[in-house]
């Protein structure tokens, strides 16, 4: 078992490393392909010559590539002296750079925004896990029925609907309409939880929504298969009742490949959810990541890239080793 | 000529004793009659084995004992009488509570019978919590007990161990373990054997009846293996599309059987004692759908002896009929025609 945390955990290092030379490979082939360099961008309107040879003094980016690189995987775990002799800073570590827009370091803006991705992502995450697998569980059980119908008939327009709809929908009627919950706005979880939580329910809605549909189906689907197996007859030979079957024997198989597509999707909404974000203007890091690509902001795209990469990366890791513990014959193979 | 259809209700019956069982499925497709006036009886300390093929509804009818069919589209009627309490009209809540305690089950494939998640002691202990109210640390001790008896090695480590780190042969032996948690007066075996490599089957069959002296209880065996028939079993129902096509004891149907059917499965026993030439006759055809079972004898479009029964075997089903003392067959052919074709032309090809 720790043999395979260990090779799990060899592989993340490893695809972290290689999705940080494609990252920073971004910071050349942009500039590259928009015909700029990147001193020029961060130079600001109309720079003269002067700035431009100071900027890339101070950035070191007159150095080799794999110069420049060894700096940047330096400044993610140690820091970076930033000096040009006459303009010095520090960017402590983690350092990703400083934003060309506003000058600040991209780990600091990354973390200011970060509670609100963590908020949308936790309670949203939670809800739909719920409402799916119940709502699946329902639908096996009672097949055919109207309530097996409906609920698969809402759980198709949930996939196939997107988050600016069904988000605007819900602003609309909810906040505008009827006043039942305030515009969407976001309140530190510390500062007043029922707010937060008032606040951030309409976008955790809509995320339910969305997901919810799938983990719906998957269960539903899985669910059927299950019942179907020749060990739930068993279990119900021993003379167990219907809901010890369905609870203990037939739900705990079930349920287990919602662990592994549970993890990913939540890695990948901790990398920020970018259209959810924007429909309810929250300003999490998928908000980041769209502003900084809008205006060029190189170091920020590299920074909410590798941040977002870590977070899937991550969660593959967590998948795996929590999948070793939930199936037993992965465990021992 | 008694008709065991008619036989007037017993008082006391059988240890088990099935009369008229029919279970039907309503599917797409039309009524599906899987078991179609069935009965027999088991005394306990006895082994009762069914055979024939495929979709003969042999295992339709051990999962009917046992109340596990689906009650959405399944219609059971007749009676099932276990130790003189009546199952068929009871309510699944009643069949339930005696569901692992007094009638138990082995199944064919123990690797996907058992849970993949849970290891074997789990599934053991649960069987015995079930119906009696133990501590975990004691219904433990329980499995443990039991899988030394069906001859698990180091069962005290191996308790822990999960399904798939288990053979084939000590899969099914957990299994047995399982089933006999609650000491069951009856025990039903569906193919018990058949996943199993041939020495073990030998070990497992050895292991039954072992079990069985221990605890004088009953077995339904189901098979379509009539060397696993020989060994163990006092009686033998001849299933075929749903229904008895001879019954009697084990020397009757190896001995003296009197329907084309058994014939043509004692022909089609591989026996390494023959010429290849000689050695398998298989039965031309298939079974018929258990959608559209043809009217008359359901075996007719088999039957080597067909065009001796001139046409009645068409349209008339037959009855399942007493030939001699405990021995019943369901043919059109007269009985001493019957034993004059196995004397004459069938005896010696087995």
């Amino acid at each position: 078992m720790i043999q395979y945390i260990i090779r799990r955990l060899i592989l993340v290092v490893v695809l972290m490393w290689v999705v940080s030379m494609v990252t920073f490979a971004i910071f050349f082939l942009i500039p590259s392909a928009t015909g700029t360099s990147p001193a020029v961008l961060f130079a600001g309107k109309a720079p003269t010559p002067d700035t431009i040879a100071a900027v890339e003094v101070k950035f070191g980016l007159k150095d080799s590539i794999p110069v420049q690189y060894g700096h940047f995987v330096e400044g993610i775990f140690v820091g970076r002296h930033f000096d040009n002799g006459a303009d010095k800073s520090y960017c402590p570590p983690p350092c990703l750079g400083f934003s060309f827009v506003n000058n600040q370091p991209v780990w600091e803006e990354i973390v200011s925004d970060l509670p609100v991705t963590l908020s949308l992502a936790a309670g949203a995450s939670i809800m739909w896990l719920v409402t799916g697998t119940a709502v699946g569980v329902l639908s096996a059980l009672k097949r055919r029925t109207i309530f097996d119908r409906a609920a698969m008939g809402l759980a198709l327009a949930g996939v196939s609907l997107p988050i600016y709809f069904t988000g605007l929908v819900l602003l609309d009627l909810i906040s505008y309409k009827w006043g039942i919950l305030p515009n969407v706005h976001y309140v530190g979880i510390t500062d007043n939880p029922l707010s937060w939580a008032r606040n951030l329910l309409l976008p955790w809605i809509a995320l339910t929504f969305l997901y919810a549909a799938l983990y719906a189906r998957l269960t539903r689907a899985g669910m059927l298969e299950t019942m179907g197996e020749d060990y739930i007859r068993t279990a119900r030979a021993k003379g167990l009742t219907e809901r010890r079957v369905i609870t203990r024997h037939a739900l705990r198989a079930a349920l287990t490949p919602i662990v592994t597509i549970f993890g990913l999707d939540l890695g990948q909404l901790l990398g920020g959810a970018i259209l959810t974000e924007y429909t309810f203007g929250l300003i999490g890091v998928g908000h980041l990541s769209i502003d900084a690509i809008s205006r060029q902001d190189l170091p920020v795209i590299m920074g909410v890239t590798l941040f977002a990469a870590f977070f899937i990366v991550f969660a593959n890791l967590v998948v795996d080793v929590l999948y070793a513990f939930v199936d037993p014959r992965v465990r021992y193979s | 000529m008694t008709d065991i259809h008619e036989r007037p209700a017993l008082s006391p019956t059988a240890f088990l004793d099935v009369r008229d069982l029919r279970i039907h499925f309503a599917t797409d497709d039309g009524l599906v009659r899987a078991v179609d006036g069935l009965s027999f009886s088991v005394e306990r300390g006895k082994s009762l084995a069914i055979v024939g093929e495929s979709g003969s509804g042999k295992s339709v009818t051990s999962l009917g004992i046992l109340g596990l069919y689906n009650k959405r589209n399944a219609r059971v009627s007749g009676e099932i009488y276990l130790d003189g309490q009546e199952l068929v009209n009871a309510s699944p809540d009643a069949v339930r509570a005696l569901r692992g305690k007094k009638m138990s089950m082995i199944f064919q494939d123990p690797l996907s019978s058992l849970h993949p998640y849970y290891t074997i002691g789990w599934q053991i202990e649960e069987a015995y919590r079930v119906h009696n109210n133990v501590s975990r640390q004691e219904a433990r001790t329980r499995a443990i007990e039991l899988l030394k008896r069906v001859g698990i090695p180091q069962p005290d480590k191996r308790v822990d161990d999960y399904p798939h780190q288990f053979s084939g042969g000590m899969r099914q032996r957990a299994m047995i373990a399982m089933s006999l948690s609650c000491n069951p007066e009856l025990l039903i075996a569906d193919e018990p054997t058949t996943a199993l490599d041939v020495t073990v089957q030998a070990q497992i069959l050895d292991l039954m009846k072992d079990l069985q002296e221990e605890y004088n209880s009953a077995i339904i065996l189901i098979t379509h293996d009539l060397g696993v028939v020989a060994e163990v079993a006092d009686d033998v129902v001849v299933m075929y599309a749903g229904r008895a096509m001879e019954y009697g004891t084990a020397g009757d149907i190896f001995y003296s059987p009197e329907h084309p059917y058994t014939w043509g499965l004692l022909a089609s026993v591989t026996r390494l004692d023959r010429e290849r030439s000689e050695r398998l006759q298989p039965i031309p055809g298939n079974p018929p759908s258990l959608i559209n079972v043809p009217p008359g004898c359901p075996f007719h479009r088999r039957c080597r002896y067909e065009a001796l029964n001139g046409g009645v075997q068409r349209v008339e089903r037959p009855d399942l009929e007493e030939s001699s003392p405990g021995h019943y067959v369901a043919c059109h052919l007269p009985v001493e025609e019957r034993r004059r074709i196995f004397r004459d032309e069938v005896a010696t090809l087995l």
